[in-house]
C-alpha cells in the first residue's frame, strides 16, 4: 500500500525523520509506534502531503505520492479540533466536500454514519455543545466518510469511554475487513497487540523495528513458560526445571534451546502434578517497546 | 491550487460569519448607534437655555439705551442708581446680573471692558452673545456720533473672494470650495480604508488563531493546501466586509434621514443659537440654499469615473495586502495570545502612520511626503484615496496603482510562506529571526 523509501525531513534545528524506510502491506493494520518526539507526526504529515520530504520517496499504491492521493486518505490527527460555532451536519458536509464529495453525496453518506451511531439528532447542534467524546465520534465520521483506501488514526481512542472506544474499534475493524489499509499510531501497547498486524517502531527519526506482530513476538520470546497447578507444592517435581520464579502455585521457568515443552508437561503429568494451565509467556509489546527504545537511544 | 476547495472555504467563511448573531447585530446596531448618537448630540445642541436673563445695565455713557435691544435670552433694563444698589438688587434676585459699561474716553476708543456682576455664571455662549450685543450697540452709538449712516457703511465694504482659474486651457476650473469638499470626501475615503484594514484584518487574524488553537487546521490541512485555506479565508472575510459595508451604505443614510425627520429637520437647521444665527444673518456669507447648491455642484464636478473605480481598487488592494499580513501573524501567534501584541505591532504601525500621513495630506495634498506615501504600497491604500479628490497628476496614480499591485503580490507571497509554516507549529514562541528564516527557507 505504502512504500516509504529513505525519507528524510530536516527542520531548522533538528532532524525529525532520518532516512526512514518501510513497506506497509496492502490491506493491513499497521501500528506506527515510537516515543514522544520520535518523528511519527512528521512522517504522517508527509504521508498526508501536508509537508514534503526533503529527500526520499513515498509510493502510494505503487505511484509516487501526489496531491490527488489525499482524496483516498483519511487522517484523524492526534491534535484534532472542529469549528466550534458550526453545526454538526454542516461541518461534516463541509469536510466531506473538501474530500471531493458533492453536497448531495456527502449528505447521504453522513446520514448513513450518523444513523449507524444513532446520533442523527445532533445534526443541528453546534459543535461547542457536544462533549469531547461526542466530538470524537464526529471526527471519526469525517475521517472515514469518503471511503478512503488509506486510513490514518493518531491516538483514536484518547478521551473515549470504554463503550465508545469499543464502538470505534469495531468500526475500524469493519473498515479493515472491507479492504482499507490502516495506519494506527499510539502509545498504548495493549491496543497495538489487540489491533495491529504489522508494526513499525520509530525512535529519534530512525526506524528501529519493523515486521508482523506475530513474528516480532516470536523473535523476542525468551522461552519462558508458566505453569499453574493446584495442591501443595512438592519441590522434587520441579527439580529438573530452570526456575525463574515460583510462588502461589504459579511457576515460571526457562526452557533451554532445543528442548520440547511437551516433554516437560508430560513428565509433570506423569508425576501426578495437578496442572491447571501451561502456557508460553510471550513478551508484551510494552516490554519490546521499552527494550528496543532503550537500546537504540544513545544518550540515555 | 484547487479552485473548488478555495470556493468551499470561501463559502464556509462567508456563511458562518454572515449568519452569526454577532454579524447581524453589528450590521444593524452600528447604524442605529450612529443614528442614536446623532439624535442625542442633536438634541443636546438644540437644548439651549431658554430662560431670559434679566440684566440691569449701568451705562456711564448714557447713550446705549436706544441701541441695546432685548433678545430672546436677555432682557435689559437701564438704571441710573449707583452700582452698589444694583448689586444688592441682583443679590435679592431682582436681576440675574448687572452689566456695567464704563465711559468711553473718546469716540476713538476701540477697546473697552464691560463688567458683569453676578453669582450665576453666564456660560460661554451667553457671554459671547452679550459682548456681541454690546459691541453692536456701541457701534450704532459711534455711527450716530460720527454721523455715518448704514448706507455709507455698506458702500465702504467690499466683499472679496478668490476664484482659482487654471492657466492651461484644458485645466479644471475650480472654486475655493473645491479643496474643502475634496478634503471632506478624501478624508472620509481614507478613514473608511483605515477602519476596513483594521477591523477586517483583525477579524482574519483572530480567525486564523482560532483555527490554530482549536487544532482544526490539522484536519483541514489533510484536505487542502495552506495557501488555499489562507486565500479562501481572506476572500471569504473580504466578502463579509463588502456585505457589511453595503448594508451600512443603505442603512446609515436611511437612519440619518429618519433621525433628521424625527427631529423636525433640526439637524439641517441646527444653527439655532443666537451666535450662529448672527453669522448666518451676516450678508457677507452665502445663504444656506446657494451654499448647498454649490456643494452639490462641486461634488458632481469631481471626476467620479476615475475616483470610484480607483477607490474600489485601493479598497481591495489595501484589504488583500493587510489581510494576508494579519493572516501570517495569526498563524505565527497560535496559542499564546500575549504574544499577539508584539507581533501585530509591525503591521499596525504602518496603518497608523498612514492615517497620520493621510490627515497631513488633506492639508497639503501635493507635499513630497504625501506623494511618496501614496506610491508606497503599505501607505497608498489609505493615503491615495484621500488625495484622489484633489486631482493628483496621472503619473502618480499610475505609479501608485502599479506599486500596489506589486506590493500585494509581494506581501501575499511573503505571508503565505510564513503562514504555511506557522499554522502547523505548536507550543513554540516565534521570534522575528525565525519569521525571517521561514520567508527565506524554501522547504
Amino acid at each position: 500500500m505504502l512504500i516509504i523509501n529513505q525519507v528524510t525531513k530536516q527542520f531548522s534545528n533538528h532532524l525529525a525523520v532520518d532516512k526512514v524506510s518501510f513497506e506497509m502491506p496492502k490491506g493491513s493494520i499497521m501500528g506506527l509506534l515510537g516515543p514522544n518526539g520520535a518523528g511519527k507526526t512528521t512522517l504522517i504529515r508527509m504521508i498526508t502531503t501536508i509537508t514534503m520530504p526533503d529527500s526520499g520517496q513515498i509510493l502510494f499504491d505503487g505511484e509516487p505520492l501526489a496531491r490527488k492521493h489525499i482524496l483516498k486518505t483519511g487522517y484523524m490527527p492526534e491534535e484534532r479540533g472542529l469549528y466550534k460555532k458550526m453545526k454538526v451536519g454542516h461541518h461534516l458536509v463541509y469536510l466531506a466536500q473538501l474530500k471531493g464529495f458533492s453536497r448531495k453525496e456527502a449528505k447521504r453518506e453522513i446520514q448513513k454514519w450518523m444513523d449507524k451511531f444513532d446520533i442523527m439528532d445532533w445534526w443541528d447542534k453546534k459543535v461547542q455543545d457536544l462533549s469531547k467524546g461526542m466530538q470524537q465520534k464526529i471526527q471519526f465520521i469525517s475521517t472515514v466518510v469518503h471511503r478512503p483506501k488509506l486510513l490514518i488514526f493518531d491516538e483514536p481512542f484518547s478521551g473515549l469511554d470504554p463503550i465508545n472506544a469499543n464502538l470505534i474499534k469495531d468500526e475500524i475493524s469493519q473498515l479493515h475487513k472491507e479492504g482499507a489499509s490502516i495506519i494506527f499510531s499510539t502509545h498504548r501497547m495493549e491496543q497495538v497487540e489487540e489491533i495491529c498486524e504489522y508494526i513499525v517502531l520509530i525512535n529519534q527519526g530512525n526506524n528501529i523495528l519493523e515486521g508482523y506482530v506475530k513474528d516480532i513476538k516470536q523473535d523476542f520470546k525468551q522461552n519462558h513458560f508458566e505453569i499453574k497447578y493446584s495442591g501443595s507444592p512438592i519441590n522434587s517435581h520441579f527439580e529438573a526445571l530452570d526456575i525463574i520464579s515460583h510462588q502461589d502455585n504459579t511457576l515460571v521457568f526457562h526452557l533451554p534451546e532445543g528442548e520440547n515443552s511437551n516433554v516437560i508437561l508430560q513428565n509433570l503429568l506423569q508425576q501426578g502434578v495437578d496442572i491447571q494451565s501451561f502456557r508460553e509467556i510471550l513478551p508484551t509489546f510494552n516490554e519490546i517497546f521499552i527494550n528496543q527504545v532503550e537500546q537504540n537511544t544513545p544518550n540515555r | 491550487m484547487n479552485i473548488r476547495n478555495v470556493k468551499l472555504i470561501i463559502a464556509r467563511e462567508y456563511f458562518t460569519r454572515v449568519t452569526s448573531k454577532s454579524f447581524i447585530l453589528g450590521t444593524i446596531l452600528t447604524p442605529i448607534g450612529i443614528g442614536l448618537l446623532m439624535w442625542v448630540s442633536g438634541y443636546i445642541m438644540t437644548q439651549t437655555d431658554s430662560k431670559i436673563f434679566k440684566i440691569a445695565v449701568l451705562d456711564d455713557n448714557h447713550a446705549l439705551e436706544k441701541h441695546l435691544k432685548n433678545t430672546k435670552t436677555f432682557a435689559f433694563t437701564f438704571r441710573d442708581e449707583p452700582l452698589e444698589t444694583l448689586k444688592k438688587q441682583a443679590e435679592n434676585k431682582k436681576y440675574d446680573g448687572v452689566l456695567f459699561v464704563p465711559k468711553l474716553d473718546s469716540i476713538q476708543e476701540s477697546k473697552i471692558t464691560a463688567l458683569y456682576y453676578s453669582d450665576k455664571q453666564l456660560g460661554l455662549e451667553r457671554s459671547e452673545s452679550l459682548s456681541n450685543r454690546l459691541g453692536k450697540a456701541l457701534r450704532k452709538y459711534k455711527m450716530k456720533t460720527l454721523d455715518i449712516d448704514q448706507k455709507t457703511l455698506d458702500i465702504i465694504k467690499t466683499s472679496v473672494s478668490i476664484n482659482p482659474e487654471p492657466i492651461k486651457k484644458n485645466g479644471k476650473d475650480r472654486s475655493t470650495m473645491t479643496s474643502m469638499i475634496a478634503a471632506g470626501i478624501g478624508g472620509m475615503m481614507g478613514f473608511i480604508m483605515y477602519i476596513v484594514v483594521f477591523v477586517y484584518g483583525m477579524m482574519i487574524m483572530r480567525s486564523v488563531m482560532e483555527e490554530k488553537t482549536s487544532r482544526i487546521v490539522e484536519v483541514i490541512m489533510s484536505s487542502v493546501k495552506p495557501i488555499e485555506l489562507m486565500i479562501g479565508k481572506i476572500l471569504g472575510v473580504g466578502a463579509v466586509g463588502l456585505t457589511q459595508l453595503a448594508f451600512w451604505m443603505v442603512l446609515i443614510p436611511v437612519i440619518l434621514f429618519g433621525v433628521n425627520f424625527a427631529m423636525g429637520g433640526a439637524i439641517g437647521t441646527m444653527p439655532h443659537t443666537e451666535m450662529t444665527q448672527e453669522v448666518l444673518n451676516n450678508p457677507d456669507l452665502l445663504t444656506g440654499n446657494t451654499k448647498i447648491t454649490q456643494i452639490t455642484y462641486e461634488i458632481m464636478s469631481l471626476n467620479w469615473w476615475l475616483i470610484l473605480p480607483l477607490f474600489v481598487f485601493y479598497f481591495l488592494g489595501g484589504f488583500f495586502l493587510y489581510a494576508s499580513l494579519f493572516a501570517a501573524v495569526g498563524s505565527a501567534i497560535g496559542d499564546d495570545v500575549g504574544e499577539s501584541q508584539s507581533l501585530t505591532l509591525p503591521i499596525s504601525l504602518p496603518v497608523i502612520i498612514a492615517l497620520y500621513i493621510m490627515m497631513a495630506a488633506l492639508k497639503d495634498p501635493n507635499s513630497t511626503m504625501a506623494v511618496w506615501a501614496s506610491i508606497f504600497p503599505l501607505f497608498s491604500p489609505i493615503v491615495m484615496p484621500a488625495r484622489l479628490a484633489f486631482d493628483p497628476p496621472m503619473w502618480q496614480i499610475v505609479a501608485s496603482v502599479v506599486s500596489l499591485i506589486v506590493g500585494v503580490w509581494f506581501f501575499a507571497w511573503l505571508s503565505a510562506r510564513i503562514y504555511r509554516v506557522g499554522i502547523l507549529l505548536y507550543g513554540k514562541k516565534i521570534s522575528f529571526k525565525e519569521l525571517g528564516k521561514w520567508m527565506l527557507n524554501n522547504k
